[in-house]
């Protein structure tokens, strides 16, 4: 009766699958395509002019759907033959170990300069600064929340909520009180932050899944607030005219008292990307290295080993609330100073900008990263973001795309793609461990 | 009075929809653990697909309204539950044995594919549809002149959640697949010893929420007249709220959270805003699990050293 749960893929896959056994699953699949898209293809519904529906149908388009499931399904058959079984295990000569080692170990610092590097090397290219400027507010809103997600086990999909909260702190500060950006930048973080210890007083005696439906909820609370409250926050038309930042109180402007004009070089609206770039990658390597500091404090190694076993934490004498709570501040601090940069570089801000998409996309980033991992959580925002911004020109296919991408990385890398970190304690040595051990927490 | 006994009303027909909608989160949740973030998607779908078979029905000329009914509702709930089926092989099943945030991540992107598969596939307008089951009763006429209507819209969605949730308890409780679903909820290895198939009956789980989210969309279709390939996401959130209210893993918690939620959100826009009845909604959700942590119906989780 039945193939037992606990039996490994590869018993399912040793039988070596003969073409009848293919063509039989690509039938299969197609004819299941055929009823999946009989409706919702075949037939196009659509308001007529008098406001009642009309349809027609497009078995043209419903025929190359189904014919396109059937070729695939061979093809994914074919390539699972040619690949083998998937829990085989592939030995790797030392040889080839050591070297990629080696260039793990080089990977970050390289990353680093050529970062450092992209506006020298990209100066008259306005559109790869624009782009090199959102994957770094994205590595930061990874590196933000991986400190809640990958370092302390708790599972927020919230997090836009504090992005959110920094960024309308910045808007209304400046615009209602005249604050310049480098004051309201430190103020939105810490607003963020408080409402990161708001949140997480609800949250301290709810354990995983309870954990998520609330910071969803606490999510979308905020951004129902912020369309709302039409007098404080401009409501859906959002908050426009929100002033750029300064260099120590000099404006990128062409006008006589603006950086160009000072410093005698001609204006031109490429410094102030440039500006924006250095700012958003300097708050970004404080975000990296506030968690690398913290990860070796007492505070750090309580939020993994509550992220590991909580009533180990417990019986250890670690306070979980405190730890919690400090976890989620600090979570939320980042991503309110993230916010407050998206506000001044946009210049507008929406309660459209805040959305469970954007929650959805960094949780993406962080659990992509390989869940910890500094360095994978930059690489998976340039991965994520670099291949977004790839189909922009696909519009309305994008979406689709990049979900069946988020669902074909999962099943492809579950672990991230970075499977690797170093432990911050170790006996001996220090070794790489596979994060296949990392158990994710209760929450 | 009479006001409120109306809003009460609405507010049961509506939390009937939610109702059935979070039975399909909780039963997934009890027997894989997991938060099934594309069933309300699936509830969308099930939407467009009755909109798209009543309309090819009404131009072949039948009329009678019982029998178009009748076949939308079968219609869509099969249509839907192979959907439901599809979902979970794709996308959950590689990743039954993972750790718990990748099939939760992996739900996300099937919610953003079938969201955008259905704007892709149907358009980004909204589809009105014009009302097809009109009447009701006046229940009770006030001095004031406000009158308590029932209308029959109201009096199907109820009978028909009220049937299927005799059903679904009746198949839960009394059928082989009912027990081997209990089975696998309690201890999926050891049931599997035992001779359960453990593929199949999550599969049939999947199934089953699927077809109650297609009859959640179909009444939904029904009662408000319209469809739009985003209306997912906000039941979905919604149900899953009543879900977690009642206390998830619970079916009558789910059923008992899903009219909780919908007479908070139909009693908060009474009398205090519409604007803001979803955030009435959210946060006693909060309320609540601040004092219960399981929930109204859930049973604390015990943690075993």
């Amino acid at each position: 009766m039945g193939r037992s749960v606990s039996a490994p893929p590869a018993a399912q896959t040793s039988r070596a699958p003969g073409a009848a056994f293919i063509l039989k699953k690509a039938l299969i699949s197609a004819f299941v395509a055929l009823v999946l898209f009989s409706l919702m293809i075949g037939v196009r519904t659509e308001a007529g002019p008098q406001g009642q529906l009309v349809y027609w149908t497009r078995f043209d388009d419903l025929a190359v759907m189904v014919a396109a499931v059937f070729g695939g399904s061979i093809l994914v058959e074919l390539l699972r033959r040619w690949w083998g079984p998937v829990d085989a295990v592939r030995v790797v000569p030392p040889s080839v170990q050591s070297a990629l080692s080696l260039a793990g170990r080089l990977v970050a610092p390289a990353l680093l300069v050529f970062t450092f590097l992209v506006p020298v090397l990209f100066y008259n290219e306005r559109y790869i600064l624009d782009l090199a400027i959102l994957v770094l507010t994205y590595v930061m809103l990874g590196w933000g929340l991986n400190v809640v997600v990958g370092l302390a086990g708790l599972l927020d999909l919230g997090y836009v909520a504090f992005y959110a909260v920094g960024a309308y702190s910045y808007a209304l500060l400046a615009t209602n009180f005249g604050l310049s950006f480098w004051i309201c930048l430190p103020l939105a973080g810490i607003l963020a932050a408080f409402w990161g210890v708001l949140l997480g007083f609800p949250v301290l005696r709810l354990r995983g899944d309870y954990l998520a439906i609330v910071t969803l909820a606490f999510g979308e609370i905020i951004r129902l607030v912020l369309i709302n409250w039409q007098t404080l926050t401009g409501g859906p038309n959002g908050v426009t005219g929100i002033p750029r930042p300064t260099l120590f109180g000099i404006p990128l402007t062409p006008a006589d008292d603006g950086l160009a004009a000072l410093l005698g070089i001609e204006f031109s609206p490429t410094h102030r990307i440039v500006f924006l770039f250095y700012i958003i990658l300097a708050l970004a390597l404080l975000t990296n290295w506030v968690t690398i500091r913290l990860r070796r404090l007492p505070l750090g190694r309580a939020w993994e080993a509550l992220r590991e076993d909580e009533v180990a934490c417990r019986a250890l004498g670690i306070n979980t609330t405190t730890t919690k709570l400090t976890a989620f501040a600090t979570g939320a601090l980042f991503g309110g100073l993230a916010g407050a940069f998206f506000a001044t570089r946009q210049g507008f801000i929406s309660p459209e900008s805040f959305t469970f998409h954007e929650s959805a996309l960094v949780l993406a980033i962080v659990v992509l990263g390989g869940m910890g991992s500094q360095l994978g959580v930059a690489l998976a925002a340039l991965t994520m973001i670099g291949g977004f911004e790839l189909f922009r020109g696909l519009d309305q296919y994008r979406m689709l795309v990049f979900g069946m991408a988020m669902v074909l990385l999962m099943i492809w890398r579950p672990r991230g793609l970075v499977g690797h970190r170093a432990p911050t304690v170790f006996l001996k040595h220090s070794q790489a461990i596979s994060s296949d051990l990392v158990k994710e927490g209760h929450g | 009075m009479d006001y409120f006994a109306q809003q009460l009303i609405n507010g049961l027909v509506l939390g009937s929809i939610y109702g059935l909608i979070a039975i399909g989160y909780t039963m997934v949740y009890g027997i894989v653990g997991m938060i099934n973030f594309a069933h309300g998607d699936i509830f969308m779908i099930g939407g467009f697909i009755a909109l798209i078979t009543f309309l090819i029905l009404v131009s072949f000329g039948l009329t009678a309204i019982p029998l178009i009914l009748l076949v939308v509702l079968l219609v869509s709930m099969a249509i839907t539950a192979l959907y439901g089926w599809t979902v979970e092989r794709i996308a959950y099943r590689p990743l039954r044995h993972s750790f718990r945030l990748a099939p939760m991540l992996s739900a996300i992107g099937m919610s953003f594919v079938l969201t955008n598969y259905s704007q892709v596939a149907q358009g980004a307008r909204v589809k009105p549809v014009p009302p097809i089951i009109t009447g009701g009763y006046t229940l009770h006429e006030g001095s004031e002149g406000f009158v308590v209507q029932l209308s029959n819209i109201q009096i199907i969605v109820v009978v028909t959640t009220i049937v299927l949730l005799a059903l679904f308890t009746w198949l839960v409780s009394s059928t082989r697949l009912g027990r081997d679903m209990r089975a696998c909820e309690q201890d999926q290895t050891m049931a599997s010893l035992l001779g359960v198939d453990v593929d199949r009956t999550i599969s049939m789980t999947f199934v089953i929420g699927a077809a109650l989210a297609a009859v959640a969309g179909m009444m939904y279709l029904l009662y408000y007249g319209l469809v739009d390939f985003f209306m997912g996401f906000v039941a979905g959130i919604k149900a899953f709220t009543a879900a977690v209210l009642g206390g998830i893993g619970s079916l009558p918690g789910a059923m008992l959270g899903g009219l909780l939620i919908g007479l908070i959100e139909t009693l908060w826009s009474a009398y205090f805003s519409v604007e803001y009845k979803d955030v009435a909604a959210f946060s006693i959700l909060i309320v609540v699990l601040i004092f219960l942590p399981t929930g109204l119906l859930g049973r604390p989780e015990v943690e075993k050293v």
